[in-house]
């Protein structure tokens, strides 16, 4: 493998802006996600990184109106994709851009392919709908995915079930159904969380080798740092609903800039390094969400937290200037500047 | 917590592994057809020997299947083992029942994997705690509150929160509180099956970080239990690797990570993703093909002979040797130097 190389100037596919989703329950309100913008040039493959509650799927899920609305309601925000904002588009639409122009993976192998169709109809029925191939067409090209992502005999396991199929092959199966229609956007929602790490190791090789030949822009949520070290292009930290760090690569977990990246950066043990004699860990627990964000979400638990930052909730700025020719921005939502060791000079 | 000697008979020899287990063999029966027919067995656990010494933790890791977590209730007697010796201090408590068997129970503890599934949604947090308690019939009224609430606070949770129920608490919490549990009863040797799989990355090192001190404090002996391999080179002393029903490599933590020896252990660690970008850019990963066979129908002569990229005919025909390369160091492979 090489150094991975940032596009900064390709076309944008997907731009989001200020997204907002709130739940009503019956105790009151989740605002799950509080405000998140970001956007995915052409071929980049975008990590987005966060714990559970952290509204990373939500934000995903929100893009294409698959939350289920009520009781999610998306209060704010536009998603460009395609000089269109897929939030205003109606059902019949969207539908064509699900499955279509946008593929997506889903964590759970085992409960996300329908146990009583064969995988072979479930893969020709995108094929047929959003492509209008014929049976005979779509069983071919059905076959050739398959063969894509690596299934041995492919043409004879298009009339076996879900369950014939090990959880490794089954994603492996997920994966050839998001690409069924060529999507010029690929989302993975955890799509290696729920297999071994050696299956792992394989589906990570497999979508390694399919950004090569097929150049797909992908966006890949996890809360696996490792794997996103692996294979993002840039990785965006989401914490309480927003997004508190965004940086290239390499640059995040070198020089994390949010203490929250930093603090998850040092709690993880390490295979490769001196062992530490105590993890360091993070105090205190992931906020409730129940309102939108008033002051940053992090602060109760932040060792560099001051009064302004129970007061008033940091915009996510630039740190380096911002986007260049050469240059990904590296932005970051924070009172305190973690480099300098005093809060940040400006506003 | 106190340090009743109530549950250990008898006077130690410093020597005897706490816990020793020869040969275990735990195989579940399958049936089918409609008079129930057996048609075959799963070996679940087909044949483990090793030593947990006292005070130390061993680290138990290998995919989902490979039969760890059945490792693990077969030792506390949760299963009944259906070949070799289960010794707790050098007694065989393998073939133990009744009385004696409850005799040995509070001696060996468990810790569960999912927080939310192994706590009764109907019991306050006092009476969670206070069953291993009122089982033994150990301590009574308020000494028994007493030792409750020092236990919660032992776990790092207010004591005031006896009355309240699981539901109230976050995924962390409630792992605490299942600590607290099996700490109850003063064991010398907890099973810690996956006690962080469930945890988000920033409550699992509180955790890790409680067992740590818990161990110390109270000279505790663990079975952990985990698919994590990085976690585990954090807390244990030694590791064993398992795949497929049986132990392929036991060594040191310096040793199994600083140089593997079976090659499925090499894929293992080397198919763990790296925090670290300019690392992940230059490493080479061992990817493994294919999936874990059934543990109903394990191949031929090594069980990984099916996956491994260094296997020759004699893998296929041959089952290998557990046999100890250096001191201290087992492997089951042919090509293990």
């Amino acid at each position: 493998m090489t150094m991975r190389s940032v596009s900064t100037t390709g076309p944008k596919i997907l731009e989001v802006t200020d997204l907002k989703t709130v739940f009503g329950t019956r105790d009151g309100a989740v605002h799950a996600v509080n405000g998140v913008s970001f956007h995915l040039r052409e071929g980049e493959l975008l990590g987005i990184v966060g714990e559970s509650g952290s509204g990373k799927s939500v934000t995903m899920m929100s893009l294409l109106k698959l939350v289920p609305m009520p009781p999610a309601e998306i209060t704010s925000g536009r998603v460009m994709f395609s000089a269109r904002d897929l939030l205003s588009l109606s059902p019949g639409e969207l539908r064509k851009v699900r499955g279509g122009e946008i593929g997506f993976i889903f964590q759970d192998p085992m409960t996300s392919l329908n146990p009583v169709f064969t995988v072979g109809f479930q893969l020709m029925e995108p094929l047929r709908k959003h492509m209008g191939l014929s049976k005979a067409e779509a069983r071919e090209k059905a076959a050739s995915l398959l063969a894509l992502v690596g299934i041995p005999s492919p043409a004879d396991r298009l009339d076996d079930f879900p369950h014939q199929f090990s959880g490794g092959m089954r994603q492996r199966v997920m994966i050839a159904i998001a690409l069924a229609c060529d999507p010029k956007l690929l989302i993975a929602d955890e799509p290696t969380t729920a297999l071994d790490v050696t299956i792992q190791a394989q589906i990570l090789e497999l979508v390694r080798d399919l950004r090569r030949e097929l150049g797909m822009s992908m966006i890949w949520i996890t809360h696996d740092l490792g794997v996103v070290a692996g294979i993002a292009d840039r990785v965006a930290v989401m914490y309480g609903g927003l997004i508190v760090e965004h940086a290239a690569v390499e640059d995040l977990y070198a020089n994390p800039k949010h203490p929250y990246t930093h603090a998850l950066l040092q709690t993880l043990p390490s295979l490769d390094s001196e062992r530490a004699e105590k993890l360091q860990s993070i105090s205190g627990q992931p906020p409730s969400l129940d309102a939108e964000p008033t002051s940053c979400p992090f602060a109760p638990r932040c060792e560099f937290a001051f009064e302004r930052c129970f007061r008033e909730n940091p915009a996510i700025r630039s740190t380096n200037g911002g986007w260049a020719e050469d240059r990904v921005s590296h932005d970051v939502a924070c009172w305190w500047d973690i480099e300098k060791g005093a809060p940040r000079d400006d506003d | 917590m106190t340090t009743d000697t109530l549950n250990q008979p008898g006077a130690r020899d410093e020597t005897t592994p706490l816990m020793r287990v020869e040969n275990l063999k735990m195989h579940f029966p399958i049936h089918a057809g409609i008079f129930r027919r057996q048609v075959g067995t799963i070996k679940a656990v087909d044949g483990i020997t090793f030593d947990i010494k006292r005070g130390e933790t061993l680290g138990l890791v290998g995919e989902s299947g490979c039969g760890k977590s059945t490792a693990g209730r077969v030792m506390l007697r949760l299963y009944e083992a259906t070949e070799g010796r289960i010794l707790l201090d050098g007694v065989d408590i393998a073939r133990l029942k009744g009385e004696p068997l409850r005799k040995i129970r509070p001696r060996m503890q468990m810790v569960f994997q999912d927080p939310h599934a192994s706590l009764n949604p109907r019991m306050t947090v006092g009476s969670i705690i206070a069953e291993p308690l009122d089982e033994h019939g150990l301590l009574k009224g308020a000494e028994r509150e007493e030792r409750v609430e020092e236990l919660l606070d032992a776990v790092g949770l207010n004591p005031a929160f006896t009355n309240r129920y699981p539901h109230e608490f976050s995924g962390g919490q409630r792992q605490r509180i299942g600590i607290a549990r099996a700490f109850a009863l003063n064991p010398e040797f907890i099973v810690c099956d996956e006690p962080i799989a469930a945890l988000d990355v920033s409550i699992q090192a509180q955790v890790v970080n409680l067992l740590e001190d818990l161990q110390a404090r109270f000279g505790l002996t663990y079975l952990f239990i985990s698919h994590d391999l990085s976690m585990v080179r954090h807390i244990a002393d030694r590791v064993a690797v398992m795949y497929l029903g049986k132990i392929v490599e036991l060594a040191s933590r310096q040793d199994l990570y600083g140089a593997p020896k079976h090659p499925y252990t090499q894929a293992l660690l080397s198919a763990v993703p790296i925090p670290n970008p300019a690392v992940e850019a230059t490493r080479e990963h061992i990817v493994l093909k294919g999936d874990l066979p059934s543990p109903a129908n394990p191949p031929a002569g090594c069980n990984f002979c099916t996956r491994c990229p260094i296997a020759t005919d004699l893998c296929r025909v041959e089952d290998p040797e557990w046999r100890e390369i250096e001191p201290g160091r087992h492997v089951a492979c042919h090509y293990a130097e």
